[in-house]
């Protein structure tokens, strides 16, 4: 039997000729990362172990971005712990506040992950390099402290479900929109433990930053990874930021897959996830009757350049609804740096959006942006569980950058068309 | 090793979110971790809970984040172990890592309620629901999985590796 790409890329970790699903494999890891929220504890279980000194100082990210800037005083003591363990063990990828933004937004961008790499991240969206061709999976911390130790990570390898996107996109319909209507299609345990390919006619043309919402989102329907072959988009994205070498694999003509799904995506409308699942995904049109009192366009789904064009696009010489807030947060300085070069962050403004320093802010209810019981977001990040982004009485409509903006100036979930 | 005690039941896709609410994260105490375990919830449930409650759920437990602070509150609010009729995939290699027993049962998982006492070996994957008198059989732990919790937990395990002079891989 042949193998996908995931059963290859593990394949090429484990110093085996080749791997099925189920086997379990040990793994080596080609970037270790943690948060300012899992980083603590996995100090704790790297200085448990008692090693002297991290596998690789350059094969771990540590970056503070979910309570940072810091956003009280406990979280002012697991960013300096943090720190000072980056000090301590001379790793060479910590940020700073002022450098530091979204870990899986410059990740990519600094060029420290390509094809062909193992990722292994404290934290569930990790995912999101399958983007690049890459294996990226969440792990707790206890994982993350082991790996920071040993630069090894057991893993049973995945069943992988095919998934072809096929056909052109209608107007407004972005990797946002693919993604969640696929959520709805699979359940929000409908790939647990697998793998997910993303390819197909419709996906072959999509930008990086659209290949990365999509990746992100896997999780959400319980995948170990989300993964895309790696092509000239993504070597012209990886030639720009690393000088290292990309390994591109392709699956086997005879490789096997649990599941094949085939997704006509000319059928689908720009997507709404109703509270309190990202699997509750419906068209935009059924939520028109949805008030809001906040808007929130950011985070490691669609805090992105090409995210945040969409919105400033629909937001151009319009204003925000009276009454709304609209908080945008670019995903990295350099995100924030081009967009006020442009213009972006001006048209923002003008339209009476808020701006706030990349971090995840309040896609996980930490800051900058949490609900009160009864109030209603429509928010571009990945998910709408029962207090998430604050009062567990709040509601939150996971939707694209394009329908967020739409929606800020309608004070209403709604289309760009309507305005 | 045995389990026994009084069963907490929770529904499907409960996700860590729920089991801890992300403005519990500034810390990683773990007692402070139990105090806000299912605090939006379960607000009974940390004042309620006794040492060897069984928490019993339905599909894709602790769904969503990767946080380990939410099998960490669970297992030091008491709970011996959990049953679910499945668990999402990062909760799972969380709760064998840190040495909190799971096991996977649809059958126990439909017959037990809230209260029940029931008892587990977790050797034998048998549940016994003493109340009603039934017993059920768990899908059994893989064995590199079982070294683990019997290690208590990946970093006895990989500490008693290096005590040997072994290599981890």
């Amino acid at each position: 039997m042949g193998m996908t790409i995931t059963e290859k890329i593990l394949a090429s970790h484990s110093g085996v000729e080749s791997v099925k699903p189920g086997d379990l494999l040990q793994c080596r890891v080609d970037m270790a990362l943690a948060n300012d929220v899992t980083a603590p504890l996995a100090i704790k279980v790297f200085e448990d172990i008692g090693r002297d000194r991290v596998f690789d100082q350059g094969k771990v990210a540590l970056v503070p971005d979910h309570f940072v800037p810091n956003k009280d005083i406990p979280s002012a003591r697991q960013a300096r712990m943090m720190r000072e363990f980056a000090t301590r063990y001379g790793i060479k990828n910590y940020f700073e506040v002022g450098e530091m933004g979204i870990e899986h937004v410059i990740l990519p961008e600094k060029g420290l992950v390509i094809p062909g790499d193992v990722v292994i991240g404290a934290d569930s969206h990790t995912c999101t390099y399958g983007a690049l061709g890459a294996f990226s999976t969440g792990v707790g911390s206890t994982d993350l402290g082991v790996i920071m130790a040993t630069g090894k990570v057991w893993l049973k390898v995945p069943p992988t479900i095919k998934v072809r996107f096929e056909g052109g996109v209608l107007p407004w319909v972005g990797g946002k929109d693919l993604i969640l209507y696929l959520l709805g299609l699979l359940g929000v345990e409908g790939a647990n433990y697998c793998a997910i390919e993303f390819s197909g006619s419709a996906v072959k043309h999509l930008s990086m930053d659209n290949r990365f919402t999509m990746a992100n989102m896997a999780i959400e329907c319980g995948a170990k990874n989300g993964i895309f072959k790696a092509d000239e988009i993504t070597m012209q994205y990886v030639k720009e930021r690393s000088s290292r070498k990309p390994v591109i694999w392709e699956n086997d003509p005879d490789a096997g897959y649990k599941k094949e799904v085939n997704i006509d995506v000319s059928q689908i409308e720009p997507q709404v996830a109703f509270p309190h699942s990202p699997d509750n995904a419906r068209p935009v049109s059924e939520g028109k009757h949805i008030k809001l009192d906040q808007v929130f366009i950011g985070s490691c789904t669609n805090g992105r350049l090409e995210d945040l064009h969409k919105a400033a696009d629909i937001l151009r010489g319009r204003t925000i609804a009276k009454g709304l807030r609209l908080i945008v947060i670019p995903g990295s300085p350099l995100i924030y740096r081009e967009a006020i070069k442009e213009g972006i962050i001006e048209t923002f403004l003008d339209a009476g959006a808020t701006i706030g320093p990349p971090t995840c802010g309040p896609c996980l209810g930490g800051h900058m942006g949490v609900l009160a019981d009864g109030e209603r977001c429509a928010s571009t990040s990945n998910r709408n569980f029962i207090g998430r982004m604050g009062d567990p009485a709040s509601e939150v409509y996971l939707v694209n950058p394009a329908v967020a903006a739409a929606s800020a100036v309608l004070g209403r979930i709604g289309l760009p068309d309507e305005l | 090793m045995k389990a026994e005690g009084r069963v907490w039941k929770f529904g499907d896709n409960i996700d860590t979110d729920v089991i801890i609410p992300a403005r519990f994260l500034n810390v990683s105490d773990k007692k402070q971790l139990a105090r806000n375990c299912f605090a939006d919830l379960r607000p009974d449930f940390s004042g309620g809970v006794s040492k060897g409650d069984i928490l019993v759920a339905g599909s894709n437990f602790g769904c969503g984040s990767s946080r380990e602070h939410a099998p960490l509150a669970i297992k030091e609010s008491g709970i011996s172990v959990i049953i679910a009729k499945s668990f999402a995939r990062i909760f799972y290699r969380n709760a064998f890592n840190i040495g909190l027993p799971i096991l996977e049962s649809k059958e126990a998982v439909d017959s037990v309620e809230e209260k029940d006492n029931i008892s587990v070996d977790l050797a034998t994957g048998e549940i016994t629901n003493k109340d009603k008198s039934l017993v059920f059989s768990a899908q059994p732990i893989p064995d590199f999985m079982r070294e683990i919790i019997t290690a208590g937990g990946l970093v006895n395990y990989i500490k008693a590796i290096d005590e040997k002079g072994g290599v981890y891989h």
